[in-house]
C-alpha cells in the first residue's frame, strides 16, 4: 500500500510534465492538423535555457530557491517562445497548402537540426543541474516504509494545475481563444469573419512552446540533468499522452499525459524497468490502432 | 534604393533581433564542467553570438533586396559576405567562417536565380536543348551504371573510395526500397531502420549460431523482414499518413529496445561480433581459410589482396542494389504498382474504383521492408559487428532524407541524394560534426522550396494513350 502510494505520487508528478508537453502537440494538431514533430525539441530547449538561468541566477548571488524559479520560470517560457515562433514561421507557414506529408518532414528536419544544434552549441554530456529545492513532507508510514511528498513534486503539480487553468481559461473567455477555437472548426471561414490566422497560428505555436518550456524547467528539477538528446524521447511519450488523451482536446491532453505518468511509473515499479518505454509505444501504437480518436476527442471526417 | 529601404531595413532588423533572442542563452553561454561538486560553469561565446546577428542582418537584407530586383546593392552585400567569410580576417571559430561565407554564397545565389532560371528555362525550351534533355534522361542512368560497374577497376580506387561507395551504395539500396513505401505508395515510414536491423540479426544469429552462409540466409533474411512488416502493418496502415508514420516510428523504437533488453537472444547492447563475411562459390576472402573451406586466392591462383574482399562486397551490394531498382521499375508497371501511384494520389477515389486500400499498401510496406532486410544482411555480413547502435531513429530519418531530397518517386534522384547526403559528409570529414545539422537544414528547406525533390516525378508511370487523331 505503502509502496503502490509512493509510485502514485511519483506517477502523478511526471505525468504532469508530460501533461504540460503534450497541450503543445495538442493545440498545434488542433489549429492546423499537423504533427509538430519538432515539439519534443522545444521542450529540451526550454529545459537548457532553464539550466543555465539558474547557473545565472547562483551566479548573480539570488540565493531564495522561490525567486530564482520565478525568474527562470519567466525567462525561459519567453525565450523558448521565440523558438516556437521560429520555427512556425521559417518551416511550417511556407508549407501550408503544400501536400500532407511536407509540413511532418520539414517537421523532422527541425527536430534534428534543433538537436545538433544544442549538441554543437552546448556540446553532447549529459548537464548536472543541480538541487534547486530540497526537502519534502512524510505523508504517513506504512510497512516500514515512509512515503514523502517532496516540495518539488508539490510545486511541478501546483504550476501544472495553476497554468493549465490560466490555458483553460484563455481558450474558453479570451478573444484570442475564441479565435483560435474558430480556427480549429475552419480556417478558411476564420479568415473570411476577420480572424488574423496567420497570427493566430504564430499564438498557438508560442503558447505551446511556453508551456513546453515549463514542462523542460521542471523536468530539470525533478531529474537533475538533461542532455541534447531528451527531447526525443518525452517529445514521443508526450505525443502518445495527448493522443491518448484524444488529439485535439486539452483536458484531454492532461487526462493521457497522466495516464501515461501511471502507466509508466506502475510499469517500471511492478514489471520491468528496462521495458517501460516499449509499453508506452505500445500504448500509443494501440490506440492508434483500436481508438483513434482517444479518450476524450472527437471523431474526424475525412472530406475529399 | 528609394523609399523601400527604411522598410527592408527594419525587417533585418527585426530578423536579427529573433536571432539574436534566439541564440542568446543556447549560443551565449556554453556550460562547461568544473568538477563534479561545484557543477557547471559558463563559457561565454558572445563574440561568436555577435558575428552571427551581424551576419543575419546584412544577410537578410542582401536577400529581400534581391527579391526587390536590386541587383547590384544584393551583390555587394553577397561580395562583402563572402570575402569576409573566405578572407584573412580571423573570426571567433570555424564555423562562423563558413556561416559567413555560405551567407554571402546564399545572397549571390538569389541575386543571379531569376536571370539563371530564366536562361535555363530557354536554352530547355530550344530544339537542342530539348533534345539533350531527352538525351540526357534516357542515358544518365545508364552512364551512372556504367562509372559504378567500372569503379573498383580504377586505379584510384583505393580502400577508402572502396568503403566509400559500398557505404553510398547500401544507402542507394535503402533509398530505393524506402521509395517503394514512400515515393510510390506515399506512405511515410518512420521505422524503416527496424527492418534493416531485422534483416541484419537474421543473419547474424543464422550465421554464428548455425552456421548458415550469407547467399543462403538473404532470401530468409528478406522473406522474415518482409513478415514483420506484414504482421506490423497490417493493423497499422488503415491509419492516416501522418498517424502511420509516428506508429511506424513507434514500431522502429519497439524493436531497437527489444534488440536492447532481450539479451538471452541478442546480446543485448554489446552486439554480435565475428560474423562470416558473404563467400563466392564457396571460397572465402580472407588471407587462411577457416578449416573445411578454402580461399578465394587458393580457388582462382589470384595472390591475396586485402582489397579483393571490399571488391565482392562492393559487387554484391550494387547487384543488390540493381535487383531493388529494377523490380520497383517493373513493379509501377504491374497493376499493383499503379494502384499505388493512384493511392498516394486519392484514396478515397481509389477506395471508389474498388481498390483495397489496406491489401495495396500493405504489399508496398512488405516490399520495402524485404529490401530493408537484404540490406540489412548485407550490412551484418560486411560490418562483421553489429549492435542495436547501428538501428536509431535517426538512420530512418537519412534514409528518408535520401529520398525526400532525391525526389520522392524517382530513382536517379535517389543516386545522387545518396552521393550528395553520404558521399560529401565523408569527403569533407572535418565537417562531420555538422552533418547532421546540414541534414536536418536541407529537410527543411527541401520542404520549403523544392517539396517535389531534386527531381521530381510524380507523373504516373503509365498512362492511358490519347485516342490517335481521326478516331480508329
Amino acid at each position: 500500500m505503502a509502496y503502490f502510494s509512493q509510485q502514485l505520487i511519483n506517477a502523478i508528478t511526471l505525468g504532469a510534465i508530460y501533461g504540460l508537453i503534450a497541450i503543445g502537440y495538442t493545440m498545434v494538431y488542433g489549429i492546423i492538423g499537423m504533427i509538430n514533430f519538432a515539439h519534443g525539441e522545444v521542450f529540451m530547449i526550454g529545459a537548457f535555457i532553464s539550466l543555465i538561468g539558474f547557473i545565472i541566477c547562483s551566479l548573480l548571488g539570488i540565493g531564495s530557491a522561490p525567486v530564482a524559479i520565478v525568474l527562470v520560470l519567466l525567462v525561459a517560457m519567453a525565450f523558448t517562445a521565440v523558438y516556437g515562433w521560429t520555427i512556425e514561421r521559417l518551416a511550417y507557414r511556407p508549407l501550408r497548402g503544400s501536400f500532407r506529408l511536407a509540413p511532418l518532414i520539414s517537421a523532422i528536419g527541425v527536430s534534428i537540426t534543433l538537436q545538433n544544434y544544442v549538441q554543437l552549441t552546448q556540446g553532447a554530456r549529459p548537464k548536472p543541474g543541480g538541487q534547486i529545492v530540497s526537502g519534502g513532507y512524510n505523508l504517513f508510514s506504512a510497512d516500514g516504509f515512509d512515503v514523502r511528498v517532496t516540495w518539488l513534486q508539490l510545486i511541478i503539480v501546483i504550476v501544472t494545475v495553476v497554468l493549465m487553468a490560466g490555458f483553460t481559461w484563455v481558450i474558453a473567455r479570451t478573444s484570442l481563444g475564441r479565435q483560435q477555437r474558430a480556427c480549429e472548426q475552419d480556417i478558411k471561414m476564420a479568415a473570411l469573419l476577420g480572424v488574423n490566422v496567420d497570427r493566430t497560428i504564430s499564438l498557438t505555436f508560442v503558447m505551446g512552446a511556453a508551456l513546453a518550456a515549463v514542462a523542460g524547467m521542471l523536468f530539470l528539477m525533478y531529474y537533475g540533468v538533461i542532455d541534447f538528446f531528451i527531447g526525443f524521447l518525452a517529445g514521443i511519450k508526450a505525443f502518445t499522452a495527448a493522443v491518448l488523451g484524444g488529439i485535439g482536446s486539452l483536458p484531454g491532453a492532461m487526462l493521457g499525459g497522466l495516464l501515461i505518468g501511471l502507466i509508466e511509473v506502475f510499469w517500471a515499479g511492478y514489471f520491468s524497468s528496462e521495458y517501460k518505454d516499449v509499453a508506452v509505444f505500445a500504448i500509443l501504437v494501440l490506440v492508434l490502432i483500436f481508438r483513434p480518436t482517444g479518450l476524450l476527442g472527437k471523431p474526424e471526417i475525412e472530406k475529399v | 534604393m528609394g523609399p523601400r529601404l527604411p522598410a527592408l531595413l527594419k525587417d533585418a532588423a527585426l530578423t536579427a533581433f529573433v536571432a539574436a533572442a534566439l541564440g542568446f542563452f543556447i549560443v551565449g553561454f556554453r556550460t562547461v564542467d568544473i568538477g563534479s561538486t561545484k557543477g557547471l560553469s559558463f563559457d561565454y561565446q558572445f563574440a561568436d553570438l555577435a558575428v552571427a546577428v551581424v551576419a543575419i542582418f546584412v544577410g537578410r537584407l542582401g536577400l529581400s533586396l534581391a527579391a526587390e530586383g536590386q541587383r547590384w546593392p544584393a551583390l555587394i552585400l553577397g561580395a562583402v559576405l563572402g570575402i569576409v567569410g573566405a578572407g584573412p580576417a580571423k573570426l571567433p571559430s570555424a564555423f562562423l567562417h563558413w556561416f559567413v561565407g555560405l551567407a554571402g554564397l546564399l545572397i549571390i545565389a538569389r541575386t543571379l536565380w531569376p536571370s539563371a532560371n530564366r536562361a535555363f528555362l530557354q536554352a530547355r525550351q530550344s530544339s537542342r536543348g530539348q533534345s539533350a534533355t531527352r538525351a540526357g534522361a534516357r542515358w544518365f542512368g545508364w552512364i551512372l551504371l556504367a562509372v559504378a560497374v567500372v569503379m573498383p577497376l580504377m586505379p584510384f580506387a583505393d580502400q577508402k573510395t572502396m568503403d566509400l561507395g559500398v557505404l553510398i551504395l547500401t544507402y542507394v539500396m535503402l533509398g530505393w526500397g524506402l521509395n517503394i513505401v514512400v515515393g510510390l505508395a506515399g506512405l511515410l515510414d518512420l521505422g524503416y531502420v527496424a527492418f534493416y536491423a531485422v534483416g541484419a540479426y537474421s543473419y547474424a544469429l543464422l550465421s554464428t549460431q548455425y552456421g548458415l552462409g550469407f547467399w543462403a540466409v538473404l532470401p530468409i533474411a528478406g522473406a522474415l523482414a518482409a513478415t514483420f512488416g506484414m504482421v506490423l502493418g497490417f493493423p497499422v496502415l488503415r491509419l492516416r499518413g501522418d498517424y502511420l508514420a509516428i506508429v511506424t516510428l513507434g514500431f522502429g523504437e519497439i524493436i531497437r529496445l527489444v534488440l536492447i533488453n532481450w539479451v538471452d537472444l541478442t546480446n543485448g547492447p554489446a552486439g554480435i561480433g565475428s560474423i562470416p563475411g558473404p563467400t563466392l562459390l564457396g571460397a572465402v576472402f580472407a588471407e587462411n581459410a577457416p578449416p573445411g573451406k578454402i580461399t578465394f586466392s587458393q580457388m582462382t591462383g589470384i595472390p591475396f589482396d586485402g582489397t579483393q574482399r571490399l571488391v565482392f562486397l562492393y559487387y554484391i551490394i550494387l547487384g543488390l542494389a540493381l535487383v531493388t531498382n529494377l523490380f520497383a521499375l517493373r513493379m509501377r508497371r504491374l497493376p499493383v504498382g499503379r494502384a499505388w501511384e493512384a493511392l498516394r494520389e486519392d484514396e478515397i477515389a481509389c477506395r471508389a474504383l474498388g481498390i483495397n486500400p489496406t491489401n495495396t499498401k500493405l504489399t508496398a510496406f512488405a516490399i520495402g521492408a524485404m529490401f530493408a532486410g537484404f540490406a540489412g544482411s548485407f550490412f551484418a555480413a560486411k560490418q562483421r559487428f553489429i549492435s542495436p547502435e547501428s538501428f536509431v531513429f535517426i538512420e530512418s530519418a537519412i534514409i528518408l532524407a535520401i529520398v525526400v531530397l532525391g525526389g520522392m518517386g524517382s530513382q536517379i534522384g535517389v543516386v545522387l541524394a545518396a552521393v550528395l547526403l553520404i558521399g560529401l559528409p565523408e569527403w569533407f570529414r572535418d565537417l562531420g560534426s555538422y552533418r547532421m545539422l546540414a541534414f536536418g537544414l536541407a529537410m527543411v528547406l527541401i520542404m520549403v522550396f523544392r517539396p517535389r525533390g531534386l527531381i521530381a516525378h510524380r507523373e504516373p508511370s503509365v498512362r492511358l494513350r490519347a485516342a490517335p487523331p481521326g478516331g480508329r
